[in-house]
């Protein structure tokens, strides 16, 4: 399957370089991958939204889902540029009217996504969108969300792959465009 | 202030804002008519119209640094910050920041709840705006505001897309400018 990595671009090490990666977060042994120093560089910031918009601009995506919460600090800026509406997927219990739900599985247990029903209609082309991909459990489930109401997801967007936990293979298929990859 | 009471009069994208915001009755419990700013989201002209506003309005105060209130602060917040050239800071609910964090307490209905705030990201001096969907009570806003002013920053101004009742005729909340594009929609109908 292709890496679709933007190797060449010199974005990429600007971006890589604002990343923080805090130690034992959220519990030992776990190196956190903390974006919100990308945030706090305007320039870091906007070339992330900028090698996003570049390449989904001109593929007619109708809808970017953003995956609770960090997926919202990306998703809407790039729904914004390319002319698409934004979708949120969150936790249980967020979203008010009528939601549809797809169960993931965490280390201990398993977490639910929940999306409007009415939001995303048959036909939609969707681009999924989170901060960092891991195992691809959560992904997964955005993209049965989606499929489940009649959507073509095109594609995963995002800005951190953990390679080593494979969640690439995870993604029905799908294909995957990360930015910066952390082993 | 609301923004047709200060600039915007008569704007017709205060119209399409209010209209694609949603009224869901009785959530998160019953009484509480929910304003919903999901279709807002999925209505990319009326999407645009809101950040338009808040960068047009913003784009000349040399602010530096917007912060956004989980999690629906997060959906207006950073693309504001990008088109302003602001950094964006987010503000969260506790446990969810890794790193140094500070915190201030705010009162709900019944009991209270933390937002946080990384230790360094905020510096002195730093012009800000604060952002967040809707403001009810102003607890939350007001427990920002302290979480920037305790790092010796000043808070230009808070925004928020709709205001409720509470907080019409307020335009300032702890002392702090107060910017609100819409009313609530729907509530006359019940």
């Amino acid at each position: 399957m292709s890496r679709n990595k933007q190797e060449e671009d010199p974005r990429i090490n600007g971006i890589k370089t604002k990343i923080r990666v805090v130690p034992d977060f959220p519990k030992k042994g776990i190196m956190f991958q903390d974006i919100t120093t990308v945030l706090l560089d305007p320039k870091a910031f906007k070339d992330t939204i900028d090698l996003f918009v570049e390449r989904y601009r001109d593929k007619n995506i109708s809808v970017v889902a953003g995956i609770e919460a960090r997926g919202f600090l990306f998703g809407p800026p790039i729904a914004l540029a390319i002319g698409a509406k934004f979708v949120p997927l969150r936790k249980p219990k967020k979203l008010p009217g009528e939601t549809i739900f797809e169960e993931y599985e965490l280390e201990y247990g398993n977490d639910r996504l929940e999306m409007h029903v009415g939001a995303v209609e048959a036909g939609d082309r969707a681009l999924v969108v989170d901060d960092l991909i891991a195992t691809g459990g959560t992904l997964c489930a955005a993209i049965n969300l989606l499929e489940r109401v009649g959507a073509e997801v095109v594609e995963c967007a995002c800005v951190i792959e953990l390679p080593e936990l494979k969640g690439r293979q995870r993604l029905k298929g799908k294909p995957l465009c990360m930015l910066v990859e952390y082993r | 202030m609301f923004a047709a009471e200060n600039g915007l009069k008569g704007d017709p994208r205060l119209e399409a804002i209010s209209a694609a915001i949603r009224v869901v009755p009785d959530f998160p419990k019953k009484g509480i008519m929910f304003q919903d700013i999901t279709t807002l989201l999925l209505d990319h002209k009326a999407f645009k119209h809101t950040i338009d506003i808040f960068v047009d309005r913003y784009k000349d105060m040399h602010i530096s640094l917007v912060a956004g209130v989980e999690a629906r602060g997060f959906m207006f917040g950073p693309s504001t910050a990008l088109a302003i050239g602001a950094k964006f800071v987010p503000l969260r609910k506790p446990g969810k920041l890794p790193g140094k964090v500070i915190s201030e307490s705010y009162e709900l209905e019944y009991g209270h709840d933390r937002l946080e705030m990384h230790v360094g990201a905020v510096e002195p001096r730093e012009r800000v705006i604060i952002i967040d969907d809707l403001v009810a009570t102003g607890g939350t806003l007001s427990a920002a505001i302290s979480l920037m002013e305790s790092q010796g920053a000043e808070v230009v101004e808070c925004a928020c897309v709709i205001g409720l009742p509470e907080v019409k005729g307020q335009h300032k909340l702890k002392g702090k400018p107060l910017y609100v594009l819409v009313e609530p929609s729907g509530l006359d109908e019940f």
